[in-house]
């Protein structure tokens, strides 16, 4: 069994994000990228299934240009076998279905029978493409997977399904899952893993590669678009309760209740 | 093309989920006199969602909607998009509908915005405001299909006043397709039962790791929050360390909340965990550290040792609120 694995590179999470243009978003000259933590852990698990012998191949793909090339690299270091880096002038500006429908070309050209992938970047946080894929390919999919076990006939997966409650969904493969936090302790690269990911292969391909209609994707084709970007509104000065500790919380419970109403 | 607005009201446990009211609410405001209709799955009932706008209610029941599968949640929204016919279809940005919505927009064609927490007409169309990068930052969303999908951050929007309107029921006739039997809920664990989740909740009381241990969160965030008829919540220092499991994280990496009072206790306020809850409405931060990032966004602040106030904040809680 080959597995692909989806990545995609974010902002660090302790970014303080500053706007650079109201109409494109947000500044991106001194941001620290990083590997998607969500898409860590599809990478560790998709590592741990070949290493039990459970698939033979460890693919990651990826949309986007050069700038990518050292987040694959650290993804080829903690032992993914290789990478596609989907580029072509006509991908920009793709919104979610654009990019699924990359994304379900190249796994459908690579012949991979189980997509792994983070439950949402922590960027647009859209959590869209996953499933997309999956609904193009024809494929079941089980989201927010935080426990998973697979056997030659297919998989038992742990869904978090809200309020805290799980459902174990049984499946088969093709399937796409997507990882949620807990699922695995994503594993730092080693020293050899280092080295041996710089010898690694990062195929790119573009739309004629993947016998993609141009049409289907890039700006032209997206339905959703983004605009009018600014930061959050600043809240108001709060007040900072004085006195004794029994007299703060009486004073704090009588404004919970009489000035905010909200108990 | 489609008028009016398709409300997804979400059954669970025997009643519609407040959200299938706050958005009928909003659906009213926007459809300016176009039809609002709902879909409900999982039950045959139109419960009083009529008195809250809805003029038809789809329903799909049966053995097949027990448990939540995309598929057949595709199948059904489908079959309620092709006999109501809206514009806009609104869902609440609930597990089930974010899991549902992007496969039913690859399936439709139509664009989809996630989680918005603001809508509003620009020119005759439904435009959202969406939070990006967990809040740090927010932009307008724009859907150019005929047909535009929307998921709703819970608690967005107040749930209107009913009315005396009633609404026709109508049971909707399901396909199936072949990824329907591609996956199988086999089995479902609740780790907390009865509790409302984190992305639903209207109060919260969130511990970071100054509770110092399991026991410590335990002994001082659960009580609390149960005083306060709150969901307990944790930063991500406190789940790293073991003190909360990973579904009660708040924050960036973990769940974005927005509920009408937040209590932080010993949370410092790191911009990962403040982009989780900033937008919550009243923000109570119980600190030792005056200097602590917290207090910037807090509503009312103490300067204090959770281990002293949390205690007294429980009894006082308990007194007030039974």
């Amino acid at each position: 069994m080959k597995i692909g694995v989806l990545l995609k590179q974010v902002p660090a999470t302790d970014t303080q994000v500053r706007i650079a243009d109201p109409s494109t978003g947000i500044a991106t000259g001194d941001v620290k990228w990083t590997i998607n933590p969500y898409d860590e852990f599809a990478v560790e698990e998709g590592l741990r299934l070949k290493e039990a012998g459970k698939a033979t191949e460890v693919v990651l793909l990826t949309v986007g240009g050069k700038d990518v090339e050292q987040r694959i690299r650290d993804a080829l270091a903690m032992g993914a076998d290789r990478a596609l880096r989907l580029e072509d002038p006509g991908f920009e500006g793709s919104d979610c279905l654009g990019l699924a429908r990359i994304l379900a070309a190249a796994i459908k050209a690579e012949g991979i029978s189980l997509v792994l992938a983070g439950k949402q970047a922590i960027d647009g946080d859209n959590a869209q493409v996953p499933a997309m894929v999956a609904e193009l390919l024809g494929w079941g999919h089980v989201g927010s997977v935080s426990k998973l076990e697979v056997d030659g006939a297919g998989f038992k997966a742990w869904r978090t399904s809200g309020g805290g409650s799980l459902d174990v969904v049984q499946g088969g493969f093709p399937a796409v899952l997507t990882a949620d936090k807990g699922l695995n302790e994503p594993r730092y690269a080693s020293l050899k893993g280092i080295m041996m990911a710089k010898k690694k292969a990062i195929d790119v391909k573009g739309a004629a590669a993947l016998g993609l209609d141009a049409s289907t994707v890039g700006a032209g084709a997206a339905l959703v678009v983004d605009s009018a970007w600014t930061l959050p509104p600043q809240r108001p000065a709060g007040r900072i309760l004085q006195g004794d500790n029994a007299a703060r919380v009486k004073e704090l419970v009588s404004l919970l209740r009489s000035e905010a109403k909200v108990i | 093309m489609g008028t009016g607005i398709l409300v997804v009201a979400e059954f669970e446990g025997g009643h519609f989920k407040k959200t299938a009211y706050e958005l009928l609410g909003k659906a009213l405001e926007l459809a300016g006199g176009g039809p609002v209709t709902a879909v409900a799955i999982g039950t045959d009932q139109a419960g009083d969602l009529g008195a809250y706008g809805a003029s038809r209610v789809f329903v799909a029941s049966g053995d097949r909607f027990a448990h939540y599968n995309p598929s057949t949640w595709v199948q059904a929204l489908s079959a309620a998009i092709s006999a109501a016919d809206p514009a806009v279809v609104l869902a609440p940005a609930s597990p089930a509908c974010k899991d549902a919505f992007p496969r039913l927009s690859a399936r439709l064609g139509a664009g989809y915005a996630t989680e918005v927490t603001e809508l509003r007409l620009d020119g005759g169309a439904v435009v959202g405001r969406r939070p990006q990068y967990a809040g740090k930052a927010l932009s307008d969303v724009r859907v150019r299909s005929p047909l535009a999908l929307f998921t709703v951050r819970p608690n967005s929007f107040p749930a209107p006043a009913a009315g005396a309107g009633s609404a026709e029921l109508v049971a909707l006739s399901v396909g199936q397709d072949p990824v329907e039997a591609a996956t199988k809920v086999v089995a479902t664990e609740a780790s907390t039962a009865g509790v409302v989740d984190l992305t639903e909740a209207d109060r919260i009381v969130s511990g970071g790791r100054s509770v110092k241990s399991k026991e410590g969160f335990d002994s001082l965030i659960r009580p609390l929050a149960a005083a306060a008829h709150a969901t307990p919540g944790a930063s991500r220092a406190a789940v790293d360390a073991g003190y909360a499991p990973h579904n009660e994280q708040v924050g960036q990496t973990g769940k974005v909340v927005n509920p009408s009072l937040y209590i932080a206790c010993g949370i410092s306020g790191a911009i990962q965990h403040l982009a989780g809850m900033r937008t919550s409405k009243v923000i109570v931060a119980i600190n030792k550290d005056p200097e602590a990032p917290i207090f910037g966004l807090a509503t009312y602040g103490i300067h204090g040792d959770i281990f002293e106030i949390c205690p007294l904040l429980t009894q006082e809680l308990k007194a007030t609120l039974g």
